[in-house]
């Protein structure tokens, strides 16, 4: 049984208060003299860009740190949140970027761990399916979480907070994973939990989203908050500004004028989900073509892993499933279609693009040793060390040098490294997945442009990514990829945020029936 | 309070090792106090004498010399993670093939006996290394446990071969074959001494290894292969050819090795041709930190521990298992020192909670400002892939 | 034929209680995500703890029951320590402590060689061990056979009714996650490695004070291992890892009586059985890549520091 929570007092004190918080790390300040007001009621926006230090801000608020220095004040009272627990006991809910899920547990289970008191599966079941429909965020309690979709878990994380009628609310980059539609279900649920009474903290570098929700927002940059406003009276142009210092750079390239020699086609891809966990592919279809940017939007959970080890070679499949310039490769590994001038750059930068101890020249060895860098099967250290640096000096890769260990760069950086190398095998056709994700505004900025550059001069790029304004941003033509299924590659000015978002529903308009589509 | 290093320190790598047979040897003479004798005594004992005279150089080199082939063998697969344990029962299998090419040619007299005893010997550890290699690639078996079954097996099967089939028709009953002729026997260097031309294997062994892990392409795929298993996939390197060089040439090596020792030493196949050379080169092998030079440090090392084990059970009357401790003790030790390669200590002044790493946290530099050093905190592993290992990450 | 069978039945009990007892402890222990391959040394070291306590106190097989589970429990504390606090590499810790138990049980075991203990009589439950058949097999063993039975059922009732068992199998999953909420992963994975070294003491101590009660270096001949394997082959679940340590101790005790069913296969070929029979039953788990990805703990094996 939940009563919808009250507002707790009437005295007029803001829900949440921070005094000056600060937090530092070996290398880094995280939060530099922090000050932030909330009140009852209110969807507060904290705003900046990736390693502004929002994230070290509120795991301070949710316990999970300590704060070095400042004050929290709750409700008007000062309190010490010394761990998560501390914190859901005084109210506060936090949901995670990165779920915090237990993929081989059911939902009521999962929510039964996060809860105290009682063990009831049964009652509890009872509450989530009630407290999960009051908010349109329907949920069955008994499902494993390893066959919901990510939209899915996301409501599980919610109603869980829920659950524990929380005062405050904390959501971390909620919209990553969520459809146009669903943002919208989102952002319904949230306003109706903000008029009764609960405080709603929303950290987000979405600026369109941020001022149509919220009202209020604190802006961060380098660990301090450097402007506080409503961001309804706001242009995205001029909240950009107060998170960067600058104007947002953009990416110039000149159009795309169509090319009809294809570098890579892909043609009734079908393959069966390699893990307990994963996608099936189903008959997909697409080319690209010399000097065009071809971009994939999509929700992960969808099939995107799934493609990208078939387009790499990580994963073989049917011969003639793929052609690099009219070659089939669908049975060749990845070294083999390098050789034959496709290059990949994965999502993951530590552990697949780049081994984490080796060094920058021990790691440029990985891809680039066709390259020179090997002699009669044995390395060429002196070439591969030239290799590095001239792959650092190109790509301004900011590091302690080719002996430093791909693990000491920042992600930015590693990133410049990955795709720098790839691009140094001069090849016929790029796929990248998630260029800029955990990248800094300066070095995504570089990147895209990178990928611009090199496809004007010649080579097929192909992007796969979660986020829509980047593909808009440098992409020619864009599908979708839903359930599996990938839609018709379109032309990018004909098509729009509205549109990509139906067909992420599995909608494609071409009246096919999309199996279990991955979406909110 | 430890704290990930962004560099894998070279120091620690070097000095690890150093500290541990520091620890040992300092638990060591607790032990030695602990049970009436005197620490220097009972060290002098084990480290100096055996050395103290040309045969025990000579016995060093014996001992030394299996573990150190086994070892350079071993190493290869550790660094691509693939664990072997089951060393032991290759270089039985190995002693079993080469010795019976012996038995089999017994009293056949030419130079082509001993050539084809090795080679047998070769083969047959490589055999069963190869056997764990397709239970792995084929049905997916981790190597860890099969290697180890296929010891007992092994060694049952020499158990069986000496007690029945190749037992020794004058040996009165004894559990044993007869003793190899001059012809499937390494001859000995020199006069008095047990040191024999199978010196010449391992030493050759060595300089092939040093000049494979050092300088080939393959090496360079098994390490990536053991160290980011994901970043091989990704660079087209062949886990399969990894798991099937990496078993089958520490059969091969342990297989040498085993013939090495019942055509050398030990003169025949008996129940006892290894006092656990299989299992104390995954130590060698591990403290030489899987170098081809620092192997051949620590196995003579182990081949010294071993010698005065046996010494010390003459003269101090120490049981004979004070070796195998001695041993554990000093992996137990190492792999704590090697924390310190990827780790190191961190004082905090107050006790603040730790941070779960919710996301990538990169801090970026100042648009306009050139910074020399590596900027911010070093990101995170990504989100790994689901991909199942029954072993997942090693050191 | 069924006169035969009865009495193999009730050995293959016995044989397999030290294989349930160490693999219900692995179970529980790589639920929580750490990988422990040091069983045959906690076994050991249990075993030698057990027999000389037992001798040196004459408190009997109870005695040695209790020292070898504390001595277990003492030596996986070290493993604990060095995987857990100090985030070393689980396969190595554990082969190590393997060596290390198999040297350390030799050394202490060394005075004890001449020396034989009681053991324990059978205890027949009145009225159930009655029932032709099921009753002698089941219910006419000796109380360490019983106290298995009632292990594995405690075992299985936590996994899957408490929230400990959620708890451990959350954080098995995914340390991460379990630590975001604000679970105490470290002190839960020691929970589950101290359990299973004292489980593998006591299997331990079963094998030299009850089962064959005498010391004899080595004793355990790879028992531990095949329990680790067992594990695997149960995919983690306790009620398979019970019927399959059943398997396996029939298997071991065939070969005791392969002569009197008139099998003509050298005894050292019979012994070989269980280890080629485990390598077999390994082959025929792990095909199934899914069904393993489902049951195995995804965190086994790997390192996890909080704050890393």
């Amino acid at each position: 049984m939940t009563t919808p929570p009250q507002p707790y007092n009437t005295s007029g004190e803001p829900r949440l208060k921070l005094l000056n918080i600060t937090k530092r790390y070996p290398s880094v300040v995280a939060n530099d003299g922090v000050s932030l007001t909330v009140q009852p009621g209110s969807i507060h926006a904290v705003l900046g860009e990736n390693g502004a230090g929002k994230s070290t801000l509120m795991k301070i608020i949710y316990g999970s740190v300590q704060a070095d220095a400042g004050e929290i004040m709750w409700n008007g009272r000062q309190v010490s949140i010394a761990n998560p627990a501390a914190a859901r006991a005084l109210g506060i809910g936090m949901v995670f970027q990165h779920f915090s899920l237990f993929e081989t547990l059911t939902v009521v289970e999962n929510i039964a761990l996060a809860l105290g008191g009682d063990f009831d599966l049964a009652a509890l079941a009872e509450r989530v399916r009630s407290v999960s429909e009051r908010y349109g965020l329907p949920l069955d309690p008994q499902r494993l979480v390893h066959s919901l979709s990510v939209g899915e878990r996301q409501r599980v994380e919610i109603v869980r907070c829920l659950l524990q009628n929380p005062q405050l609310l904390i959501l971390d980059e909620p919209t990553s994973v969520l459809t146009p539609q669903a943002v919208k279900k989102l952002f319904e649920t949230l306003r109706q939990l903000a008029s009764e009474g609960v405080s709603i903290l929303y950290i987000s570098h979405k600026l369109d989203e941020i001022r149509a929700l919220c009202d209020h927002a604190t802006v961060m940059r380098g660990g301090r908050v450097t402007g506080e406003t409503d961001p309804r009276a706001e242009t995205s142009a001029s909240l950009a500004r107060m998170m960067i210092g600058r104007e947002l750079p953009v990416c110039h390239a000149p159009v795309y004028h169509g090319d009809s020699a294809p570098v890579l086609a892909i043609t009734g891809l079908s393959l069966e989900a390699e893990d307990a966990f994963g996608t099936r592919l189903s008959d997909i279809s697409l080319t690209v073509h010399r000097g065009e940017v071809v971009g994939i939007a999509g929700i992960s959970g969808n099939g995107q892993a799934e493609l990208l080890a078939a387009l790499s070679g990580e994963r073989t499949s049917h011969k003639q499933a793929v052609l690099i310039a009219d070659t089939p490769v669908g049975h060749l590994d990845a070294g083999k279609r390098r050789d034959l001038g496709l290059v990949f750059v994965p999502e993951e930068r530590l552990g697949r693009g780049a081994v984490p101890a080796m060094t920058l020249a021990d790691n440029a060895l990985l891809t680039a040793h066709r390259e020179g860098l090997v002699s009669k099967g044995l390395r060429r250290f002196d070439a591969a060390r030239d290799f590095a640096r001239r792959c650092i000096e190109r790509f301004d890769v900011r590091c302690g040098g080719e002996g430093a260990a791909a693990r000491s760069l920042s992600g930015g950086n590693l990133q410049k490294f990955i795709v720098g190398r790839e691009i140094m095998l001069s090849p016929k056709v790029m796929v990248v997945a998630q260029p800029t994700w955990g990248v800094d505004v300066g070095a995504s900025a570089f990147l895209r442009q990178t990928l611009l550059d090199l496809s004007r001069s010649g080579v097929g790029v192909l992007v796969i990514s979660e986020e829509l304004e980047e593909l808009f941003e440098i992409c020619d033509r864009i599908a979708v990829l839903a359930g599996g299924r990938l839609s018709e590659a379109v032309p990018r000015h004909t098509t729009d945020a509205e549109a990509i978002g139906l067909k992420m529903a599995g909608l494609f308009g071409d009246g096919a029936h999309t199996p279990e589509v991955a979406h909110a | 309070m430890l704290e990930p290093r962004p560099n894998p320190s070279r120091k620690m790598r070097l000095a690890s090792p150093l500290i541990a047979i520091a620890l040992t040897l300092f638990v060591g003479s607790i032990l030695f106090i602990a049970l009436h004798k005197s620490p220097l005594e009972a060290f002098h004992v084990f480290f100096i004498e055996p050395l103290s005279t040309a045969n025990g150089w000579s016995e060093l080199a014996i001992k030394a010399g299996p573990l150190i082939l086994i070892a350079q063998g071993l190493a290869i697969g550790f660094r691509a993670r693939i664990f072997n344990i089951g060393a032991e029962g290759q270089l039985i299998m190995g002693a079993i093939c080469g010795g019976g090419i012996a038995i089999w040619l017994d009293g056949v007299d030419s130079a082509w006996v001993l050539p084809l005893m090795v080679l047998a010997g070769a083969i047959g550890g490589g055999l069963w290394g190869a056997l764990p290699a397709w239970l792995k690639t084929r049905f997916n078996a981790e190597e860890t446990l099969t290697t180890l079954m296929l010891s007992y097996v092994a060694s049952f099967l020499l158990s069986w071969l000496v007690s029945s089939p190749w037992r020794d028709p004058g040996g009165m009953n004894f559990p044993q074959s007869v003793m190899f002729g001059d012809a499937a026997l390494f001859s000995m260097l020199f006069e008095g001494m047990r040191v024999n031309t199978s010196i010449f294997i391992v030493i050759a062994a060595v300089l092939l290894f040093w000049v494979f892990v050092t300088k080939s392409f393959l090496a360079y795929q098994l390490t990536v292969g053991g160290q980011a298993p994901q970043a091989a996939r990704y660079a087209g390197f062949s886990s399969r050819r990894t798991v099937w060089v990496s078993l089958v040439v520490s059969g091969v090596t342990a297989g040498l090795a085993g013939v090495g020792e019942v055509a050398g030493p030990i003169g025949q196949l008996n129940l006892n041709i290894s006092p656990g050379y299989g299992y104390a080169a995954i130590i060698v092998a591990w403290i030489g930190r899987l170098h081809p030079l620092g192997i051949v440090l620590s196995g003579l090392l182990m081949a010294l521990i071993y010698l005065g084990g046996e010494a010390a059970q003459v003269t101090l009357q120490l049981p004979a298992a004070i070796t195998g401790l001695f041993q554990g003790m000093l992996l137990f030790f190492l792999l704590g020192c090697d924390v310190f390669i990827d780790y190191r200590l961190r004082r905090r002044k107050r006790k603040p909670r730790p941070v779960p790493s919710s996301g990538p946290e990169t801090i970026s530099a100042p648009a306009t400002i050139m910074v020399p050093e590596p900027v911010g905190l070093p990101e995170p592993t990504a989100a790994p892939l689901r991909t199942a290992s029954i072993q997942g990450e090693r050191a | 034929m069924i006169e035969h069978l009865v009495p193999i039945l009730v050995g293959t009990l016995g044989a397999a209680t030290p294989l349930v007892l160490a693999g219900l402890g692995e179970l529980v222990t790589e639920k929580s995500g750490v990988l422990n391959l040091g069983v045959e040394g906690m076994m050991l070291i249990g075993a030698v703890a057990g027999f000389a306590c037992a001798v040196e106190t004459g408190g009997g097989a109870g005695a040695g029951l209790i020292a070898g589970g504390i001595a277990g429990m003492v030596a996986s504390l070290l493993f604990a320590v060095l995987v857990l606090s100090l985030a070393a590499n689980q396969a190595a810790a554990g082969l190590a402590l393997t060596i290390f138990g198999i040297g350390l049980s030799a050394f202490i075991g060394q005075g004890y060689v001449s020396f034989s203990l009681p053991g324990l009589k059978p205890w027949a439950i009145p009225g159930l061990s009655a029932i032709p058949v099921i009753g002698p097999i089941f219910f006419r063993q000796d109380f360490v056979v019983y106290l298995s039975f009632a292990l594995f059922g405690l075992v299985w009732w936590v996994l899957a009714r408490t929230r400990l068992g959620l708890l451990l199998r959350a954080v098995g999953e995914s340390p991460e996650s379990a630590h975001a909420i604000g679970f105490p992963v470290l002190a839960i994975r020691y929970g589950a490695v101290l359990f299973g070294g004292a489980m593998a003491g006591i299997a331990g101590a079963y094998l030299s004070c009850v089962y064959t009660p005498l010391w004899v270096q080595n004793m355990t001949a790879g028992r531990g291992w095949i329990a680790v394997a067992l594990v695997v082959f149960a995919t983690w679940k306790p009620l398979r890892l019970l019927l399959g340590a059943w398997l396996f101790g029939g298997v071991t005790i065939l070969q005791l009586h392969a002569q009197g069913l008139g099998i003509a296969v050298p005894s050292q070929l019979l012994s070989a059985l269980p280890y080629a029979a485990t390598v077999v039953v390994l082959v025929l788990i792990s095909r199934d890549r899914k069904l393993l990805q489902l049951n195995l703990p995804a965190s086994l094996g790997k390192p996890f520091l909080p704050g890393s």
